[in-house]
């Protein structure tokens, strides 16, 4: 396996950055679809407003959701032991995602098909959850990942997990959550104030900059807690970054303050928390006075928020409350040399692709959606 | 220990889960295609109703492929949540075709879906044409990579355990991906989509031309079907998966259970027509003599082997299987161990087996020859209900050649609305298709019991270690959700259908009279 042109350590470094950019690319591309659900019933309030918005966001969330599907694909193909041990770990939260998002492609699809006012607020409410809930649990879970999650692993690698799901609603992991639909209510606002007029825009604006204020209050008291109250963690035997993917051959303690020992060594990094907190300022003062701007400053806030929790928890991937020898890290938790290898070139042929067609797409579909430019369509929703 | 009740539930929510997924994806798989095709005529000709069919049954598609997409992310999630051991143990391999099914084809296909619908004002004639084969390109190669992974687990080719992770490692990712029960499958597969997407369109076409409305463009989309159709099922049955059976050990215990047949006999085996197979032989069977040996060998010597035999053949893989775990345990307790890794390369591939016997007892190498005997009689799957799915898929699936072929016959001599008795068998014969998909997913995956991966990971041993309180919420959530949102569905589908496809004509002259004035120069054939 030696043949392979670029050794492990640095396939595992690449993958752990390309799982960065599958999650910011999900919060970026889709986030707004779910933000946009999340605001449905406020930012818009009679059905001609509440279908502009679904028509905003129609012809796009379908390959947008694909980020996600690709994301838990690309986890389950690079990362097998974080595949396995968080999805089945966070259960009933993964049950409650999963429910919330199977209303999503049938609210937008079946709402319109049925002129029944009450037919279409069931919808409506279908698709505030469908966007609400995703946004809050996936916040949730990256807290819970900051707490350390309560799981273990046998000799055959077995995962066992002791948590619950109500367990999962620790205060912190809350905060994560709010922190999450903060910023995604705030990215689909600005999204609804680029693509649309009168006072959708003008609501939606109110709203995102609402939430960004929310959103930087949230994020910087989360990370006051992380820096000054939260325990991290910290490897303390030498890994060995070329070995096998196998988490029991290591040892790992909590510290005070560990989750900041990135930002010490390296304080170039503190651009990521800067980066977020940044954003949502920006995203405050603009978002709906300056669309552009506004939009700009929400997906920066995006990017940066999601490489704040990636950058204070690396090397680890999942840490383990219950035995924190077993955590998973970069270095131990990732597939093999070979498919790594293949799942690179596989990744850096067609995502170029799918990157140049779906900017083809918003291309053709550009401009400002109204009702005049939805009855056009008979295939509208 | 394994709470086996929590195994029994993962395995019913998976199948029900993927039962149902199914019930869309063969659907979306044949319908794109047949409006690539009708859209294709329309630009070729000019002729407007060849457009109302593509948009017509282009909304049919839309609600089929809402609940393609709502079922299906449960599937990509579903392996990690319920079946963490597995996800564990063959991700490395088994993940890949996932993520490149993502990366390669559904972002291929739910990008341009989209602007199937929502494009038709903004794109010239022939840009559309482009976004719908696209779209329809891109569920097809989804259904590659998809069967390439579920292929892996029947005949896990280009692979090996590695006693340092734990778990199944690539070795050869070509192999992988030509491996030839993938193939085979794939063929089968998608032909059995097409077919369903004509039987489809045949019988809500029946429907009008009974009723004597949409009669022009319901005359077409039957001369469409009919033609799909026929090309579609005799591929399903020519080139059905039978060609991958004798592949691998598993499989052929598969083909000897469908067969119902105990003990193997001389060369070319007889086919069984009708059995009533019992836990330990047949209480009743009718033979057709030499009719299976050339079908799954293609050749007049080879032998079929029967059940007892492959039994037998099991149980001294266990037994081998067992040297194999203690060989595992050695290494893991002195990784330095030379000895036990040279004996654990030469015998790796019975592991599987041995782990057979975890349902009996946690240290296998200890097994009693009961528990070995035991485990061997697992590997047998439940031969009443192959033989019987096979059996109704075959019925429905040589049924369907002769129905297309009376189609086409009749498409080609217009005599369609002169024959009102084919009409109505036309729109009875609706559920046939999804019979027969829905018998082929049981006998290849109901089949493949006792194995998640086929002698590499027994399925109970693969499952997570969750409460059965967990698989009670998720499944009562699941069953109540999918029976109401099935329910609605096809409230929504025959609603579309009884209005038909009159209201389009709203659409007539608008295509390319994009209020963009730069897309429109970008156009200049209009």
């Amino acid at each position: 396996m030696t043949q392979l042109p670029l050794d492990y350590e640095t396939l595992r470094l690449v993958w752990w950055l390309l799982l960065g950019v599958l999650l910011i690319g999900f919060a970026i591309m889709d986030g707004f679809d779910l933000g946009i659900g999340a605001l449905l019933p406020f930012a818009a309030r009679t059905d001609e407003e509440r279908r502009t918005l679904i028509n905003l966001v129609g012809p796009t969330w379908e390959g947008n959701q694909v980020w996600l599907i690709l994301g838990g694909g690309a986890i389950f193909a690079a990362w097998p032991a974080l595949y396995a041990v968080s999805f089945s770990g966070f259960y009933l939260a993964m049950i409650t995602i999963l429910l919330a998002l199977i209303l999503r492609p049938v609210g937008f699809k079946f709402r319109g098909k049925i002129a029944d006012p009450r037919w279409r607020a069931l919808w409506d409410w279908a698709l505030f959850i469908g966007g609400f809930v995703p946004a809050l649990i996936f916040g949730v879970a990256v807290g819970n990942v900051l707490l350390g999650v309560p799981f273990g692993l046998d000799g055959t690698l077995r995962p066992s997990y002791e948590g619950t799901f109500f367990g999962l609603l620790r205060p912190f992991a809350l905060v994560s959550g709010l922190v999450s639909v903060a910023m995604l209510v705030a990215h689909g606002a600005a999204v609804i104030a680029l693509r649309t007029e009168g006072p959708v825009a003008e609501r939606a604006g109110a709203y995102g900059r609402m939430a960004a204020a929310a959103g930087f209050v949230l994020f910087l008291l989360a990370g006051l807690w992380v820096a000054f109250l939260l325990p991290g963690y910290v490897v303390t035997s030498v890994q060995d970054v070329f070995g096998p993917s196998n988490p029991l051959n290591k040892t790992v303690t909590l510290a005070a303050g560990g989750w900041m020992a990135n930002y010490a060594a390296h304080p170039w990094m503190i651009a990521a928390p800067v980066l977020g907190l940044g954003g949502l300022l920006v995203a405050t003062l603009t978002l709906g006075r300056s669309a552009l701007v506004g939009l700009a400053a929400t997906t920066l806030a995006i990017t940066g928020i999601i490489a704040t929790a990636g950058l204070s928890l690396f090397p680890f991937l999942l840490p383990s409350s219950l035995d924190p020898a077993v955590s998973l890290t970069v270095w131990d938790a990732s597939s093999s040399h070979m498919t790594l290898f293949i799942m690179l070139v596989s990744t850096l042929i067609f995502l170029p692709i799918v990157l140049a067609y779906t900017a083809w797409v918003y291309r053709v579909m550009r401009g400002p959606v109204t009702p005049a430019s939805i009855g056009r369509n008979p295939n509208a929703y | 220990m394994i709470d086996f009740t929590v195994v029994d539930l993962a395995r019913l929510q998976f199948a029900a889960t993927a039962l149902y997924h199914f019930l869309f994806v063969p659907l979306t798989l044949g319908l794109s295609f047949m409006m690539a095709i009708m859209e294709s005529v329309y630009v070729m000709t000019g002729r407007p109703v060849w457009r109302r069919m593509t948009l017509f049954w282009g909304t049919l598609f839309g609600i089929n492929f809402a609940m393609g997409v709502a079922t299906g992310i449960v599937m990509e999630f579903q392996f990690g949540m319920n079946w963490s051991y597995y996800s564990h143990y063959v991700g490395d391999v088994f993940g890949a075709p996932l993520a490149i099914e993502g990366l390669m084809a559904f972002f291929l296909e739910a990008t341009f879906i989209g602007l199937f619908f929502f494009g038709w004002d903004r794109l010239s004639k022939v840009g559309h044409l482009i976004v719908t084969w696209l779209t329809a390109f891109g569920a097809n190669f989804s259904a590659l990579w998809i069967l390439v992974a579920n292929g892996w687990m029947q005949n896990p080719v280009g692979a090996r355990f590695n006693p340092d992770t734990m778990r199944m490692e690539v070795t050869n990712f070509a192999e992988v991906i030509f491996n030839p029960v993938a193939q085979a499958k794939f063929v089968h597969t998608v032909s059995a989509g097409y077919t369903t997407g004509a039987m489809f369109v045949m019988a809500i076409s029946a429907f009008y031309l009974l009723r004597g409305r949409h009669v022009d463009l319901a005359k077409r989309s039957m001369a469409v079907a009919a033609s799909f159709g026929l090309a579609s099922a005799l591929s399903v049955v020519v080139l059905g998966d039978e060609s991958g059976y004798v592949a691998t050990e598993h499989q052929r215990m598969k083909i000897a259970a469908v067969e119902a047949m105990w003990e193997t006999e001389p060369a070319p085996a007889g086919l069984t027509l009708f059995a009533l197979p019992g836990k330990d032989g047949n209480a009743y069977e009718v033979k057709i003599p030499w009719i299976l040996g050339l079908i799954t060998t293609r050749s007049l010597n080879t032998e079929v082997p029967g059940i007892r035999p492959l039994v037998e053949h099991a149980e001294t893989r266990i037994r081998s299987g067992m040297q194999a775990a203690a060989d595992l345990e050695a290494i893991k307790a002195d990784p330095k161990n030379q000895a036990a890794r040279e004996a654990f390369a030469a015998n790796w591939k019975d592991l599987g087996y041995g782990l057979l016997l975890k349902r009996y007892r946690d240290d296998v190498q200890n097994a009693t020859p009961e528990e070995i005997r035991k485990a061997a009689l697992d590997t047998v799957p439940d031969v009443a209900v192959l033989f019987w799915s096979f059996r109704i898929m075959v019925a429905m699936g040589l049924y369907m050649i002769g129905f297309f072929a009376l189609a086409l016959v009749l498409s080609t001599l217009h005599r369609l609305r002169q024959t009102p008795a084919f009409l109505k068998l036309a729109f009875f014969s609706l559920p046939v298709p999804w019979i027969a998909i829905e018998s082929g997913w049981l006998v290849a995956e109901y089949g493949r019991q006792p194995w998640a991966i086929e002698g590499v990971l027994p399925t109970f041993y693969a499952a997570s270690g969750l409460s059965v309180v967990d698989l009670a919420i998720s499944l009562g959530f699941f069953v109540t959700l999918y029976t109401a949102l099935l329910g609605v569905m096809v409230y929504l589908m025959v609603k579309t259908i009884k209005a038909g496809p009159a209201s389009y004509t709203l659409l007539e002259g608008l295509q390319g009279s994009s209020r963009f004035p730069e897309a429109a120069a970008a156009n200049p054939s209009r």
